[in-house]
């Protein structure tokens, strides 16, 4: 924790409301003071976070989805290399970037990308196997190249399974984006880590920003359950 | 597009790596256009492997294969499929369009605008006997029935002149078979387009077909010919045992009482059997045993009297 | 604490990370032993938790809807947030931590009980029953040796990951070698890679272990 960082208010015990000065279990006061000065851009920071890493790691496991469904010599290696990163403990991975990008933003992001990765790789292509054999057989049948059959009918056919795994990339991203407030002021995890370090952790401060991490990634869950049942009116 | 075209198989063989049998054995065939030609023949016979060469689903090693004299190895391969229709036994629709998207592909393809895709699009689906709000649905909504109709209709939209169907009612019950077999025939004689049928029926096959090419094991053509002169003169025993011993009973189903020379009737016919001219001679001979009777009284639906049918006369009929 | 200072790394830092476990083979492992306390206690309390009720909805075959919840929600509770709720209830020290781990640990333990019990082949229960089996019976003697793959699967993968995540268990006093990980101002980046490794190591470890154990536990049919 920086000594000299930006950061919340902390509790003036002896000029805070009783509330806080007696560290109550929550003090609806203090959020309502500090939502725009605390929670609010933390919030802020972790949406940015989680939406720049899913895209990222999507936009990659998409581009090698479609490298192995095409080359299927692929799949296993990639795989293999995916299985791996996931062994990497977060901490681990952001402590050691911490020394090649320094307390900086790519830090931050790196090992958010490459666990989404890791999550929606199998998932599309997964998704991308799942077209009937017959549908195949017609489609090829009826005069559709090689890329319409990609782009008209396996990747529609696909959607379902690429929203599973969007839906797990991103709660995990959220829950794993905590960590990376070990890197500095960033993300939901930062009030936590604040308050926990205070003589006194500081309940209200670590329920608030918990209640709205969880809320957060319930939020992208519903945003996603949504997206389903708009995309994929044939499988209800 | 549209009309119909002529098919020509010319001394066309397969093999498959590794195996002593071809999959199809010097298959020639000509096929005229406008008829619906069936393919039959036990498994191992090369049926469907023969109508997959067509498209170019699989390739062949010897002979050629034209429509309308061009060979179909002049014409790229994606362009030969947009004129070819193609049903399959499992249908293969595309679940997540619906209806009317699953039979606008090809148009989609060719480049037609969407009121013209529209128009064809319910055009077809009154063809095949759907209701037009059908358009909207999706396949997981519909019947095994249904589907095949979809599936029909979608071969059907761009208006190719050849049309490849493999053993498409296998799949389905007796009962909704036999009325998209009777409704097939019907839409044929409305759109005449060149038709090759694949199927392990021989009753489908002598049903349907003004042609029967009936292949054996080994993709040998035992014998190309209309139903009836296949039942009445058999190639060879195969195709004696292919057909079945029943073969003059099966070859009088296919005389409708109405189209058989009939005797004039006898002053008194309130002794004799009555039955209608929407019978096949098969039915009055098969009555004619029941009743005990060597002859029986033919009305139509008026209820007039046209003549009578002795069982002399049919065992004439077997005769030409 | 976590420090601002980093070193500029190169190629020859990787290398100094194992350097760094040759040069302090004791402080790490009593580091290690730290954390395998840790997770140890936390991967207990969370069974003890989550395989009875797994195992107990798995026989009933009903609640799963709960079961495949807590694989869901476990992995949407972030550590971070669990260990300092925690803290505010038991103060700074050894439980909080073990609280918040052991909650991680109870999702795919309750998950993979309820599924192991629960895809036991009805046929070989409704067998069972017709011989006269009483319900604890079925579960003693049918049931749960059938489960037994999936069931330590679950275990296996419990482990794992509160090893892997047990480092971060730092920020709130837990020792072990996250306290190492976390503190890049004393111990450099060579302290900091040596002490990763070691916790990857540690998590490919009890992987292992607990692979032979299931290999030995399981009775030699139901090997998967």
């Amino acid at each position: 924790m920086t000594a000299a960082g930006p950061g919340p208010v902390i509790p003036n015990f002896g000029q805070g409301s009783a509330c806080v000065t007696g560290n109550h279990f929550f003090c609806w006061g203090w959020v309502r003071q500090h939502w725009g000065d605390t929670l609010e851009p933390h919030l802020v920071q972790h949406v940015e976070l989680t939406v720049i890493a899913v895209a990222i790691g999507f936009a990659i496991a998409f581009a090698l989805a479609l490298v192995s469904h095409r080359l299927r010599v692929l799949d296993q290696p990639i795989a293999i290399t995916a299985g791996l990163i996931y062994t990497i403990p977060s901490v681990v991975a952001f402590e050691i970037l911490i020394a090649y990008f320094g307390l900086s933003n790519t830090t931050v992001v790196i090992p958010l990308v490459g666990y989404s990765l890791v999550i929606l790789y199998p998932n599309i292509v997964s998704g991308l196997r799942s077209a009937p054999p017959e549908v195949l057989e017609a489609a090829r049948g009826m005069g559709l190249e090689p890329r319409q059959m990609l782009w008209r009918v396996e990747v529609p056919l696909a959607l379902p399974s690429i929203i599973g795994g969007l839906r797990i990339a991103v709660v995990s991203t959220v829950a794993i984006a905590t960590v990376a407030s070990l890197v500095g002021d960033r993300g939901l995890g930062y009030p936590i880590f604040y308050a926990l370090q205070l003589p006194t952790p500081f309940k209200t401060e670590i329920y608030s920003a918990g209640v709205l991490v969880v809320g957060l990634a319930l939020g992208f869950d519903l945003v996603l359950v949504a997206a389903r049942r708009i995309l994929v009116r044939w499988a209800q | 597009m549209s009309g119909a075209a002529q098919l020509v198989f010319d001394r066309v063989t397969k093999r498959y790596a590794g195996r002593d049998t071809a999959a199809l054995l010097d298959l020639s065939l000509e096929i005229p256009a406008g008829t619906f030609c069936v393919l039959v023949g036990p498994s191992g016979g090369g049926k469907t492997t023969a109508l997959k060469l067509v498209n170019r689903l699989l390739p062949f090693d010897e002979g050629d294969i034209s429509i309308d004299g061009r060979s179909i190895t002049q014409l790229p391969v994606v362009e030969l499929r947009r004129g070819i229709g193609y049903v399959i036994q499992q249908v293969g629709l595309f679940p997540h369009m619906t209806v009317g998207e699953n039979v606008e592909t090809v148009p989609k393809l060719l480049g037609w605008d969407r009121a013209r895709r529209r128009a064809r699009t319910a055009e077809l689906l009154e063809l095949v006997g759907l209701e037009q709000e059908d358009a909207k649905r999706y396949p997981a909504q519909l019947s095994g029935g249904q589907r095949q109709r979809v599936g029909l209709a979608r071969a059907l939209a761009a208006d190719p002149p050849l049309l490849l169907m493999d053993e498409p009612f296998g799949a389905l019950d007796p009962i909704t078979r036999h009325r998209l077999q009777l409704e097939l025939r019907r839409l044929h004689h409305e759109v005449a387009k060149t038709v090759i049928f694949v199927t392990h029926d021989i009753d489908e096959a002598i049903l349907m077909g003004d042609r029967i090419a009936i292949l054996r094991e080994g993709g040998v053509l035992a014998q190309y010919d209309t139903p009836d002169a296949i039942l009445a003169h058999p190639a060879d025993d195969f195709v004696e045992r292919f057909i079945g011993e029943d073969r003059a009973l099966r070859r009088l189903a296919l005389r409708r009482l109405d189209e058989v020379p009939l005797d004039p009737a006898p002053p008194a016919t309130d002794s004799l059997l009555r039955v209608s001219t929407r019978n096949t001679a098969r039915n009055a001979v098969s009555l004619m045993l029941e009743a005990g009777a060597d002859r029986v009284l033919v009305v139509d639906d008026g209820g007039r009297v046209l003549g009578i049918l002795t069982l002399a006369r049919t065992e004439e009929l077997l005769e030409q | 604490m976590i420090s601002l200072l980093y070193d500029t790394a190169n190629a020859h830092t990787f290398v100094d990370g194992f350097r760094f476990i040759a040069d302090n083979p004791g402080f790490l492992a009593h580091k290690a032993m730290q954390q395998l306390e840790l997770a140890g206690a936390a991967l207990g309390l969370g069974a003890a938790a989550a395989l009875p009720i797994g195992i107990l909805l798995g026989h009933l075959h009903r609640g799963s809807t709960v079961a495949i919840s807590a694989s869901i929600i476990g992995r949407a509770l972030p550590i971070v947030l669990l260990i300092a709720i925690f803290l505010t209830v038991f103060g700074i020290g050894f439980v909080n931590n073990m609280v918040a781990l052991a909650v991680l640990a109870t999702g795919p333990m309750l998950t993979n009980a309820y599924g192991a019990v629960e895809g036991v082949d009805r046929d070989v229960t409704d067998a069972a029953r017709g011989m006269g089996m009483s319900g604890l019976q079925i579960l003693t003697r049918v049931e749960l040796p059938l489960a037994l793959p999936l069931l330590f699967t679950g275990i296996r993968i419990a482990a794992v990951t509160v090893v892997a995540t047990s480092p971060i268990a730092a920020i709130a006093g837990g020792g072990g070698l996250g306290a190492v990980i976390v503190n890049q101002a004393s111990y450099r980046l060579e302290g900091v890679l040596g002490a990763c490794y070691c916790v990857m190591a540690l998590s490919a470890g009890v992987w292992l272990v607990l692979l032979a154990l299931q290999r030995v536990v399981t009775p030699r049919v139901v090997h998967t």
